[in-house]
């Protein structure tokens, strides 16, 4: 006597994890996060140094060049900027898609500490005398210039005064973006227009006590004007950053990466089903179904974690594919040694499903060991590397052996199998006779 | 195929030596291999800069080379791959900003594709193998106390000595083939690990199944016995499980493209090392070593049980 009903029930399930699945699919894989070896972009890992000599590198003023940071990539308009402080003096950016990648990069490691200075380097006044976020792109004749807004009018008249009693050739104010020490105005002011590194350097004959200054540059492109106003309103960094390592990906590589590992992806699934279906037959079958469903979820949990899929990323996943097969594959294969040794169906169902499941407990148990120290330990890519595995080992235990077991279960109660061992892949001949 | 399995009269605690011996020679060469040729490093690994280039159409080495050659650059080397439309030129100093620039504007302009480029200073990637390095050591003492606490710790000693074997066989033969290390290269040893691990825990498990059924285990006799029936008893799963993945990774390798081949290809060669290594050397070390634990204790009958 065959009970239907659980049959019925297990197509139920099918066809609706199946609607779900289908119908979510899309929008969970438009949803995730590509990395920039899958989009282009480009990854730089900064050296945080302190700006002034006796300047401590606390917590805290990592976490204030992070946010400035943020402030600039702001200005670039990329979606998904990623800053993370690794260790006591590092800072990594990551910036997928970013269109004008060269920009990005000089935006982002430009202190940005504006300066004005006699011509013998005297700094008289610097970007914290000015009012926070007011520079602005004007015209001065058709030409983009940059104007900034003092904080004390008073303090510019003083310094114009003092400027302007000066003979000439010093009686010019010199301003500059990132100040080195050892910079000399009066080497500079030798060089070619285009190589000198100072901003501008204004002749000043009178003393000037209004309350906005023009930065009118070596004459300013728009968007050069535009990219100084938006450096000056995103506040300059605490420290200086220096690149140690760097990677950019061009789009079009990126892009190719991303289809052929997906493509590889589904040859290398697909093969692994069909090995399942094969190998187990209705068994095998179930284990196609728990296994769509761990992928999609896995998918979905990399969503709700806000985690960017990378390259090697994608390969752990169809690696924990091959994992998560694994749970299945010693249960089936609990379940045949049980059948062959003269049990029925439903009782080698039981023993083996019980059997296997300290095997593969354990077995979990210690790669989840592992994991967890890579996690807590590792650094930027071997924690990474530690979430995905976390995550496909939960999520592969939910799968293969609690929703692999309630799917077979149903059939295996409805005795719709019983006396066909043939359906797990034994055949009679093998069966010994109790 | 499965009766065939089954069936196999195959005694693999018997023939122990000759796989300690194919592994230790393989391990003799490795280190050799990695003492003699080294590494070939990315430039993750040693400082300098990378850029990857990709055109429309074929490339040659010369032609790529001229065109840095007017930039005003001097490449190491130029490679071509990719079946000829993409090249890879290796720089031995990192490159400026403004010089990463100048390469991006006039590649992409000229090819139609913007090149990737890398810099980097040698101790960020070293740092990180360093750091997977201690990871892996610690993650190693958890492993062996708790497969101690649901196993013997005989066990969890000879799971991270497989583990280690695993591990060290990529890289060995990545000193071999002079296949080029970057930073997804540790991510697939990790992975390897892990599955290592897995590996062999089914079998010990098995093996801690069926002592419980064991009335009496005195001798190396009656281990080596268990061990085997064990082994030939999950032999079916691990051939399977193997199968699946390396189905994944080979798909990977054929179909995945240049810029994860190194990964694939390592994970490749790891799933073979694991999987020989958990049938063939795992257990049959814990034997040896449990062998000789209960000669030991036959002599000292005062000791209490363990």
């Amino acid at each position: 006597m065959v009970k239907k009903g659980r049959i019925v029930a297990f197509f139920l399930i099918v066809l609706l994890l199946g609607g779900l699945i289908g119908t979510t699919v899309m929008g969970v894989t438009k949803d995730i996060k590509l990395g920039l070896d899958l989009q282009g972009g480009f990854e730089v890992l900064y050296e945080v140094e302190p700006a002034q000599e006796g300047q401590e590198l606390s917590q805290d003023l990592l976490n204030s060049t992070v946010s400035a940071l943020y402030k600039r990539i702001n200005v670039l308009g990329v979606s998904e900027p990623r800053i993370t402080i690794e260790g006591d003096d590092r800072i990594r950016v990551q910036l997928a898609g970013v269109k004008d990648q060269n920009q990005a990069r000089e935006l982002l490691s430009t202190q940005a500490e504006l300066t004005f200075r006699t011509t013998d380097d005297k700094e008289q006044m610097s970007g914290a005398d000015l009012k926070e976020g007011a520079a602005k792109v004007v015209f001065d004749n058709n030409q983009p210039v940059v104007q900034v807004t003092l904080k004390k009018p008073e303090q510019f008249a003083n310094i114009t005064r003092e400027i302007s009693q000066l003979p000439p050739p010093d009686n010019r104010l010199v301003i500059w973006l990132d100040y080195e020490e050892g910079d000399s105005y009066k080497e500079e002011v030798t060089k070619p227009a285009d190589e000198q590194k100072f901003i501008s350097d204004p002749a000043v004959n009178q003393v000037l006590s209004q309350n906005t200054v023009i930065i009118s540059g070596p004459p300013f492109q728009l968007e050069e004007a535009e990219n100084l106003k938006d450096l000056l309103n995103a506040g300059s960094l605490p420290v200086k950053l220096d690149e140690i390592y760097s990677t950019s990906v061009g789009a079009q590589f990126g892009e190719q990466s991303l289809d052929k590992t997906v493509m590889a992806g589904f040859i290398g699934i697909g093969l692994i089903f069909l090995f399942m279906l094969f190998y187990y037959r209705l068994p095998g079958a179930i284990a196609v179904v728990t296994l769509s469903v761990y992928i999609y979820l896995i998918l979905v949990v990399f969503n709700w974690m806000h985690a960017v899929l990378t390259l090697p990323g994608i390969a752990a996943l169809i690696l924990g594919v091959g994992m998560a097969v694994d749970a299945n594959i010693i249960t089936y294969e609990r379940i045949k040694e049980e059948l062959r040794s003269g049990k029925s169906v439903m009782s080698a169902f039981k023993a083996g499903g019980r059997r296997s499941f300290t095997t593969i407990f354990d077995a979990n148990i210690t790669t989840l060991i592992a994991a967890g120290v890579l996690f807590a330990y590792g650094t930027s890519s071997v924690k990474g590397f530690a979430v995905m595995l976390i995550t496909s080992i939960v999520v592969s235990f939910l799968t293969a052996v609690w929703g692999s077991r309630i799917l077979l279960g149903l059939w295996v109660k409805s005795r719709a199998l019983n006396k066909k061992p043939g359906l797990f892949g034994v055949k009679e001949s093998e069966i010994d006779e109790l | 195929m499965s009766s065939k399995i089954r069936d196999t009269k195959f005694d693999f605690v018997k023939h122990r030596n000759k796989f300690f011996a194919i592994s230790l020679a393989l391990i003799v060469l490795g280190g050799l291999a990695i003492a003699i040729f080294g590494l070939n490093l990315g430039i993750d690994f040693s400082s300098g800069s990378r850029v990857d280039l990709q055109s429309d159409n074929k490339l040659t080495t010369e032609e790529v080379s001229q065109e840095f050659d007017d930039l005003g650059f001097a490449p190491e080397s130029v490679t071509l791959s990719g079946g000829g439309d993409m090249a890879v030129a290796a720089f031995k100093d990192e490159l400026g900003k403004d010089e990463i620039a100048i390469i991006k504007d006039h590649f992409t302009e000229l090819y139609g594709a913007e090149p990737n480029i890398s810099t980097v200073s040698p101790d960020v990637a070293v740092d990180l193998a360093k750091n997977a390095f201690i990871a892996l050591a610690i993650a190693s003492v958890g492993i062996i106390l708790y497969v101690a606490i649901r196993f013997e710790w005989l066990q969890g000693v000879a799971a991270i000595v497989a583990l280690f074997h695993d591990a060290f066989f990529i890289i060995a033969v990545f000193s071999i083939l002079q296949i080029e290390v970057n930073i997804t290269f540790i991510a697939a040893v990790l992975t390897i690990v892990g599955y290592s691990i897995n590996d062999t825990i089914v079998t010990f498990d098995r093996i801690r199944e069926n002592m419980k059924f064991e009335k009496k285990v005195k001798t190396f006799e009656d281990v080596a016995r268990v061990v085997n029936k064990s082994l030939v008893q999950t032999l079916a799963r691990s051939i399977n499980t193997v199968l699946t993945v390396v189905f994944a990774a080979a798909a990977l390798t054929i179909f995945g493209g240049e810029a994860i081949r190194p990964f694939a290809i390592a994970l490749l060669i790891g799933l073979v090392a694991g999987t020989y290594s958990s049938l063939f050397i795992a257990s049959q070390l814990w034997a040896v070593w449990k062998g000789k634990q209960l000669k030991k204790k036959k002599f000292t009958p005062a000791e209490s049980e363990v």
